[in-house]
């Protein structure tokens, strides 16, 4: 968590990219979520992961996700530099790499990565918002955090194949593979 | 491991049709993709770039079904992995020497893994797809231009080495039946030709 602020102080040029659907803020910040992979993919496979490791943990993850979003993102709108930090790399890297081992992660270690995605995450959507949506895109972030989340995690709790679990790891390993991908780009 | 007369004529069939089928006349592609990595597209057509990148891994997907659970999704699941790994190095400028040997070695190695139905040790089998997917990767790496979304592109580019993987898994589905055996000894043999083939072109 201390090292998630540290890296959050660290300015550089904010990089709004804002998605604007026409219906309104709320459908903006929906569309800015579904549109973003830098976002989205972190969040399903946090989804994945939680799923992967029990309803109860899916619960969790569907709950605290998107309060802590907000939260990150009320503090985002304040922020005029976003971190030069490859943020996405990293979620794509330890999310995609937890769901691919399957770890098993001591009670609430589910409960810290959402709140460490939420807080990172939140926060830099916030930034890319102030000029757009603002706090109601948030709360179609919000929204649409709590249906992807309660989605994908039930999805694989209901999984009863061996090979339905294989297959959900696999994915995992492509969305690490792809966050190494991107770390090597932004170190290029 | 001692061949006895009959293991080596069962080795022979596949062996000569893949080294028919090598012996055909092909033209020369080398995997010098020159264009711009603007997105999803790009990056999901990469990985077709190049005979010697397709054959390697689909190779791996044919040797996964050989060796079958857990090395069937352990495998395709370790190649992308490594082979982003390889990426990174080729991108931050890390050398790597004989690239090419290495690629063109995987098709041989591989291939001829899965025309001897060769079974290993899980981690020497790990070891081996993860060692030589750290060269195509390295490739794929230094050949990548500046473009626009490299989140994108990675996407792309991942889901398709995972797709050509899937081919592989698919076709090597037939395993279970004894001609199907047989075919896919007959690819390995093919891939393991190939492999020659780039080899031969990577020392000249």
């Amino acid at each position: 968590m201390a090292l998630c602020v540290g890296v959050l102080l660290r300015p550089s040029d904010a990089a709004a990219h804002l998605v604007t659907t026409g219906m309104g803020p709320v459908y903006d910040g929906i569309g800015h979520l579904l549109l973003t992979p830098e976002d989205l993919v972190p969040v399903l496979a946090l989804a994945l992961f939680a799923g992967l490791r029990g309803a109860a943990q899916g619960r969790r993850a569907m709950f605290l996700l998107p309060l802590i979003w907000l939260a990150g993102g009320l503090i985002g709108l304040r922020v005029t530099a976003a971190p030069a930090f490859p943020v996405p790399a990293f979620s794509f890297l330890i999310l995609g790499g937890l769901v691919a081992a399957d770890l098993r992660l001591p009670a609430n270690g589910v409960a810290v990565l959402a709140v460490v995605l939420g807080l990172v995450h939140g926060v830099l959507n916030g930034a890319a918002l102030r000029q757009g949506a603002g706090g109601l895109g948030l709360l179609g972030i919000m929204a649409a955090l709590f249906v992807l989340v309660a989605l994908a995690s039930a999805f694989v709790v209901s999984l009863e194949r061996p090979w339905a679990r294989i297959a959900v790891r696999v994915a995992g390993s492509w969305v690490a593979a792809s966050g190494l991908l991107l770390l090597g780009w932004s170190l290029r | 491991m001692s061949f006895s007369r009959k293991r080596a004529h069962s080795f022979a069939v596949p062996l000569l049709v893949g080294l028919a089928l090598a012996a055909m006349p092909h033209p020369a592609i080398a995997h010098v993709e020159q264009g711009q990595a603007a997105g999803f597209l790009t990056g999901l057509r990469h990985p077709w770039s190049g005979l010697d990148h397709v054959l390697a891994m689909i190779a791996v997907g044919l040797w996964g079904a050989q060796l079958g659970n857990p090395a069937l999704w352990l495998l395709p699941v370790t190649f992308p992995m490594m082979m982003s790994l390889g990426a990174v190095m080729g991108l931050i400028g890390m050398g790597l020497p004989g690239v090419e040997v290495g690629i063109a070695l995987s098709s041989l190695l591989l291939g001829g893994m899965v025309m001897g139905e060769v079974r290993p040790k899980l981690a020497v089998a790990v070891l081996l797809v993860g060692f030589f997917a750290i060269f195509h990767g390295h490739a794929h790496g230094t050949e990548l231009p500046r473009g626009q979304s490299g989140l994108l592109y990675s996407m792309g580019f991942v889901i398709a080495t995972g797709c050509l993987h899937g081919m592989g898994i698919g076709i090597g589905l037939v395993h279970r039946w004894p001609a199907g055996r047989l075919a896919l000894r007959g690819a390995g043999a093919f891939i393991a030709g190939m492999g020659l083939f780039f080899l031969a072109r990577a020392l000249t």
